[in-house]
C-alpha cells in the first residue's frame, strides 16, 4: 500500500494526502453535489428503501423496468458524498440494461471496490471506476454499496416483482 | 497499514510536545492553554496512557471520540493484569486464598465505584455489563413488577437509545405508555413540557444527566424534585456524567443512577446501577443463577441479600477490578481538576469552532460538557470523519445511537468531538487545521 503521508516540514497542513484526493475525485464530488436522476419515479415497476443503520444513511432507489430493461432508474435520500455519489452514478449505468446485466454490473463494482485494480480497464463501469479510491477505505466501502444493495434486493424475486412489462 | 503501532522509551520521553505542557512559551494565541493551569500537568498525565503516543496516518493520534469510549491509564492496565497473573478465582465461593484475594479485589472495587457515585453504603452498588445493561435491569426488575397498564413512564427527545428502547420494551410487556419531554432549538430540555407531562400516572422519569451528541448538563436535581412530587421515581443515565463530575447521588435526590466503567478510564464490558437500598431491597431478581441465591430447592428458591441478588453468575471480575481502579484514579485526580481543565478545552474548543464559517455547533453555550455535535457546509459527517483521520484525529460520525434527537433537529448525522482531561489544546488545533482540508478537499464550503 502507498503511504498517504504529507510530510513536508511546515507545508502540512494545506497538503491534501493523495489518498482523499483518489477518494474525493471532482467527479464524485459533482455527483454528490449535483446528483443525476434524484427524485421519485412515479411509474417505478420496482422501488425499495435501505438503510445503513450504523449510521442513519437511507437511500430509495426506483426502477421502471419495461420489456425486461430497465428504462428509467432514480432515486432519493440521505447520505454522505461517497454514498450519494454511487447512487447517481448507478442510475445513469443500469438504464438500457435488463436486470440480469445490472446486477452482473453491480458485481463487477463490488470486486472493484474490494481493490480488483484489474476492473480500472473495463469500460463497463464508467465513471464508476472513479470510486475505484473507496478501495483504500475499508470502513467506506458499505457506503458506496447502499445503492447497490438496493438493487440487488430488487434483482432478487425477479419473477414476480417485474412488474407490467 | 499506516499506523505506527507501539510506543517506544524514545517515543515515551518526546511524545509529549512542549507546547502541551501548561508552562509552555507564550507567541502562540490559544485560550485553552492560557486557563490550563492550577497544576495540571498535562504532560505527565498523558504520559499515563500510552495510546495516546500512537501515530495514526504519520499523525499524533489526537483521540476525541471520549464520549464513545474513553482510553485506559497505565494504573488500570496494570491493575488488571496484576489482578489476572497473581489474584484470579471465582469470587464469593472458595475458601482457599486467591479466591479470598479475587473477592476482596472484587469487593474493594465495589467500594471504590460506591465511593466515586458519592454512596457511603457499597450494596447499593450492582455490578452490571454496562449502562445498557443497567437500565435494562431497572425496566425488567422494578418495571415488571411495579410497573402495570394505564401506568405512564416519563422520558426525554435527548436519550440514548440505551435509555429508551428498554422502556418500548416494558411498555410492549405491560401497556403502560411512554410521554416525551421536548428538547428546545437551543438543545435543552423543555421545563415547561416536563412538568405538563408529569400527573397522577406518571410512575417513572427516565432522563439522562448528559447528553451523549449535544453534550446538555440536565438540572437533574431540578427534574428529580419535580417527578418526586409528581409522585414519580427518578432514574438518571449517568453514562457521560460519570466520568466528567463528581457523581453523587445523593445531591442529585434520584433513585437509580447507571454508568459505565469504559467512559471513565476503565476496561469494557463493565457497568454499575446505583439504587436506593430499599428499592434494591423490594425489587425481585434480574436473572437467576448462582451467587444470586440464598438456598436452592427443586421447588423454589430464595435470594441472597443485595447487591449479590442482581449478580447472578460469575461476573467479569477483571473488568470490575479495573473499574474500581479508574474510580481510584479519577479520585486521584480530583473531579474539580478535571472540571477544571475540561472546562478550559471547552471554552477553547468553543471560541475556535464558533470561527469557522459553516461550521453548525448543536446544543447549548452554557451547561454543557466538552463534547461537540456539529455539521461542516454540505459535507457530510462520514467524509469528515474519513479526512480528519488521514490527520490522526479520532471523531464520531453518525446519529449517535440519538435517532430521535437527530430526527428533531431535521438531520440524520452529525460529526462529534468529544473531549476528556487528557486532551490537550494543541488538538483542538488539530481538530480546526482538519476541517479547513476538508473544506480544502470539497474544493470550499457550500
Amino acid at each position: 500500500m502507498t503511504e498517504p503521508r504529507s510530510s513536508t516540514p511546515g507545508a502540512v497542513d494545506r497538503e491534501i494526502p493523495s489518498s482523499l484526493n483518489q477518494l474525493y475525485q471532482e467527479v464524485i464530488l459533482d455527483h454528490y453535489r449535483k446528483p443525476r436522476n434524484k427524485g421519485h419515479l412515479d411509474e417505478a415497476t420496482h422501488a425499495i428503501t435501505m438503510n445503513n443503520p450504523l449510521c442513519g444513511d437511507v437511500i430509495e432507489l426506483m426502477l421502471r423496468v419495461e420489456g425486461g430493461s430497465i428504462v428509467e432508474a432514480r432515486f432519493l435520500g440521505r447520505g454522505c458524498s461517497i454514498s450519494l455519489a454511487s447512487a447517481s452514478m448507478l442510475t445513469g449505468r443500469v438504464r438500457g440494461r435488463s436486470l440480469d446485466q445490472a446486477l452482473e454490473l453491480s458485481g463487477k463494482f463490488t470486486h472493484l471496490l474490494h481493490g480488483d485494480e484489474a476492473l480500472l480497464s473495463d469500460d463497463d463501469l464508467g465513471d464508476l471506476r472513479t470510486l475505484a479510491g473507496v478501495s483504500k477505505f475499508p470502513v467506506r466501502i458499505k457506503c458506496a454499496l447502499l445503492a447497490w444493495n438496493c438493487l440487488e434486493e430488487l434483482g432478487d424475486g425477479t419473477d414476480e416483482d417485474r412488474g407490467p412489462a | 497499514m499506516a499506523e505506527t503501532a507501539e510506543m517506544t522509551d524514545t517515543m515515551r520521553a518526546t511524545g509529549v510536545p512542549a507546547s502541551e505542557r501548561s508552562s509552555a512559551p507564550g507567541g502562540r494565541r490559544d485560550p485553552g492553554e492560557a486557563s490550563d493551569d492550577g497544576g495540571w500537568d498535562l504532560a505527565a498525565i498523558r504520559a499515563q496512557f500510552p495510546i495516546l503516543s500512537r501515530e495514526v496516518n504519520g499523525h499524533p493520534l489526537a483521540y476525541l471520540d471520549n464520549a464513545a469510549s474513553s482510553q485506559q491509564p497505565l494504573r488500570v492496565l496494570n491493575r488488571v493484569e496484576r489482578y489476572l497473573r497473581r489474584e484470579h478465582a471465582n469470587v464469593h465461593r472458595g475458601v482457599h486464598r486467591l479466591s479470598a484475594e479475587a473477592t476482596e479485589a472484587y469487593e474493594g472495587a465495589r467500594r471504590a465505584v460506591a465511593t466515586h457515585a458519592g454512596t457511603t453504603d457499597p450494596a447499593e452498588i450492582v455490578f452490571t455489563r454496562g449502562t445498557t445493561e443497567a437500565v435494562n435491569l431497572v425496566a425488567s426488575s422494578w418495571g415488571d413488577a411495579f410497573i402495570a397498564e394505564g401506568d405512564e413512564i416519563v422520558l426525554t427527545k435527548m436519550e440514548h437509545h440505551s435509555n429508551l428502547v428498554p422502556w418500548q420494551l416494558l411498555a410492549r410487556r405491560t401497556g403502560c405508555s411512554l410521554r416525551f419531554v421536548d428538547v428546545t432549538p437551543g438543545g435543552t430540555l423543555d421545563l415547561d413540557d416536563f412538568d405538563r407531562l408529569l400527573g397522577k400516572r406518571t410512575r417513572l422519569v427516565a432522563c439522562t444527566h448528559v447528553s451523549n451528541s449535544l453534550g446538555t448538563v440536565n438540572p437533574v436535581r431540578e427534574i428529580v424534585d419535580r417527578a418526586h412530587a409528581a409522585g414519580a421515581l427518578t432514574l438518571i443515565d449517568g453514562a457521560q456524567a460519570a466520568p466528567h463530575m463528581l457523581t453523587d447521588v445523593a445531591k442529585t435526590g434520584c433513585d437509580f443512577y447507571a454508568f459505565s466503567s469504559h467512559k471513565m478510564c476503565g476496561p469494557t464490558g463493565v457497568g454499575a446501577l446505583w439504587a436506593r437500598r430499599e428499592l434494591l431491597e423490594e425489587m425481585p431478581p434480574y436473572q437467576g443463577g448462582g451467587e444470586m441465591i440464598s438456598e436452592v430447592k427443586l421447588e423454589g428458591s430464595s435470594w441472597a441479600k443485595v447487591p449479590h441478588k442482581f449478580e447472578a453468575g460469575t461476573p467479569n471480575i477483571s473488568g470490575v477490578v479495573g473499574f474500581g481502579e479508574a474510580a481510584r484514579f479519577l479520585a486521584d485526580l480530583g473531579s474539580e481538576a478535571i472540571e477544571a481543565h475540561e472546562g478550559a478545552l471547552k471554552r477553547a474548543a468553543l471560541e475556535r469552532l464558533d470561527e469557522i464559517e459553516g461550521l453548525r455547533l448543536y446544543g447549548p453555550r452554557e451547561e454543557r460538557t466538552a463534547v461537540f455535535s456539529f455539521t461542516y457546509g454540505d459535507i457530510h459527517p462520514h467524509d469528515l470523519s474519513t479526512i480528519l483521520d488521514q490527520r490522526g484525529i479520532a471523531i464520531r460520525a453518525g446519529h449517535h445511537c440519538n435517532q430521535p434527537l437527530m430526527d428533531h433537529y431535521g438531520i440524520s448525522a452529525t460529526a462529534r468531538a468529544s473531549f476528556y482531561f487528557y486532551n490537550s489544546p494543541r488538538e483542538i488545533d488539530a481538530l480546526c487545521d482538519g476541517l479547513a482540508l476538508a473544506a480544502e478537499v470539497f474544493g470550499g464550503i457550500a
